[in-house]
């Protein structure tokens, strides 16, 4: 069945392009976020950062080849890749906070992940800036599930 | 297209933010590293340190060193060879930062060594056979000290100096003063006081360079 014209590609921003942009958008800052920690400011990833990081870097490279031109279906491959990148950073938080004890870790060599190596305003450490993140991603891309529907 | 335009203004934007924030991290840090060295210079040089070279030399580098590093391996024969190149002029003084496991017991061994009056044979071979001892970055002792031996040392009495408290307070005073100074990474290289901030070959000969070209009255030691 042919597609019927999108009277919106004309204009800057159709509400789907939107979504999956910003969801790009929070995707790149969180990539080059981690880099920045990682590289630059040589603050080591413990375990549960890699895997993060293994859900949040790959957002970064295929959500904007979806918006050239504008393909929904990518949110089949970014919602769970999101999704699991979202249980890792919650875990890591509650680990943080003291919440989940820190001997359910899996980290046992190198940088431990309930040490918290940056923290800023008293609150804002690097795996709760990771929920904030993914969290907004999931809510972008369920967003444009639910007005596919 | 509108979207494109959007599109690649925020990705430069990204990209320019990251650039710029990377740029200006490095510098404040490296003026902090100035700053910390300049505060603890005292911290630099010690009397009980091993030192080659004239007494009296115009530049002096300070090389905070782990006989098992690889690249202090690498970068000694060049450090030498400057001295060569310029005789009179510059004196080299070791500093411990053994970072690797085990490598505290080879500068121990490196101490004994210098009680008998070999300390620089024994620094040399060391470094030149270091694939033989350290392993995997684990400096193995046990390993090392049998290559010690064909330097002619009497090795009793090496091995009880190597636990001597004059040669622990040695080990514990340079990983302090190497703590107090920032240095986490070996080699790190002080000439005249001055951190080498950039690493490498080049950076290092011309840290050198300058300090050989720089009038003689800025030395206060």
């Amino acid at each position: 069945m042919p597609q019927p014209p999108n009277p919106d590609t004309n204009k800057t921003c159709t509400h789907d392009w939107c979504l999956i942009f910003i969801a790009w958008l929070i995707a790149a800052c969180g990539t080059l976020g981690a880099l920045f920690f990682g590289e630059v400011m040589g603050i080591a990833p413990c375990t549960l950062c890699w895997y993060q990081r293994i859900f949040m870097f790959p957002l970064a490279i295929f959500l904007p080849l979806a918006l050239f031109p504008l393909d929904t279906k990518v949110i089949r491959y970014a919602l769970p890749l999101a999704m699991l990148g979202l249980g890792f950073a919650i875990y890591h938080w509650l680990l943080q906070l003291g919440i989940i004890p820190a001997t359910t870790s899996p980290c046992s060599q190198g940088s431990s992940c309930s040490e918290v190596s940056a923290q800023w305003f008293g609150f804002l450490t690097i795996p709760l800036m990771s929920v904030f993140a993914f969290a907004l991603i999931n809510i972008a891309l369920l967003a444009t599930l639910i007005r596919e529907k | 297209m509108k979207q494109k335009t959007l599109f690649i203004a925020a990705a430069i934007a990204l990209l320019g933010l990251f650039i710029g924030g990377t740029l200006m991290f490095k510098q404040q840090q490296q003026s902090e590293v100035a700053q910390q060295v300049q505060v603890n210079q005292q911290a630099l040089m010690r009397m009980h340190s091993p030192l080659i070279g004239a007494p009296h030399a115009k530049v002096t580098i300070v090389e905070f060193l782990d006989p098992a590093c690889e690249a202090c391996a690498a970068f000694y024969p060049f450090v030498k060879d400057i001295m060569a190149k310029n005789p009179e002029q510059i004196r080299l003084v070791v500093r411990y930062a053994p970072l690797h496991q085990g490598a505290d017991q080879v500068v121990a061994a490196l101490e004994a060594a210098r009680k008998q009056g070999k300390y620089w044979q024994a620094l040399e071979t060391l470094l030149s056979t270091q694939q033989q001892w350290a392993i995997n970055h684990r400096a193995d002792v046990n390993l090392a000290l049998p290559i010690l031996s064909g330097l002619g040392l009497d090795m009793a009495q090496l091995q009880t100096d190597m636990q001597s408290s004059s040669v622990q307070a040695i080990i514990e005073q340079d990983i302090s003063d190497a703590q107090a100074l920032g240095v986490n990474k070996t080699p790190s290289y002080f000439v005249n006081g001055q951190p080498l901030q950039s690493f490498g070959y080049q950076q290092l000969a011309e840290l050198i360079n300058s300090a050989l070209a720089t009038p003689e009255q800025a030395m206060t030691k």
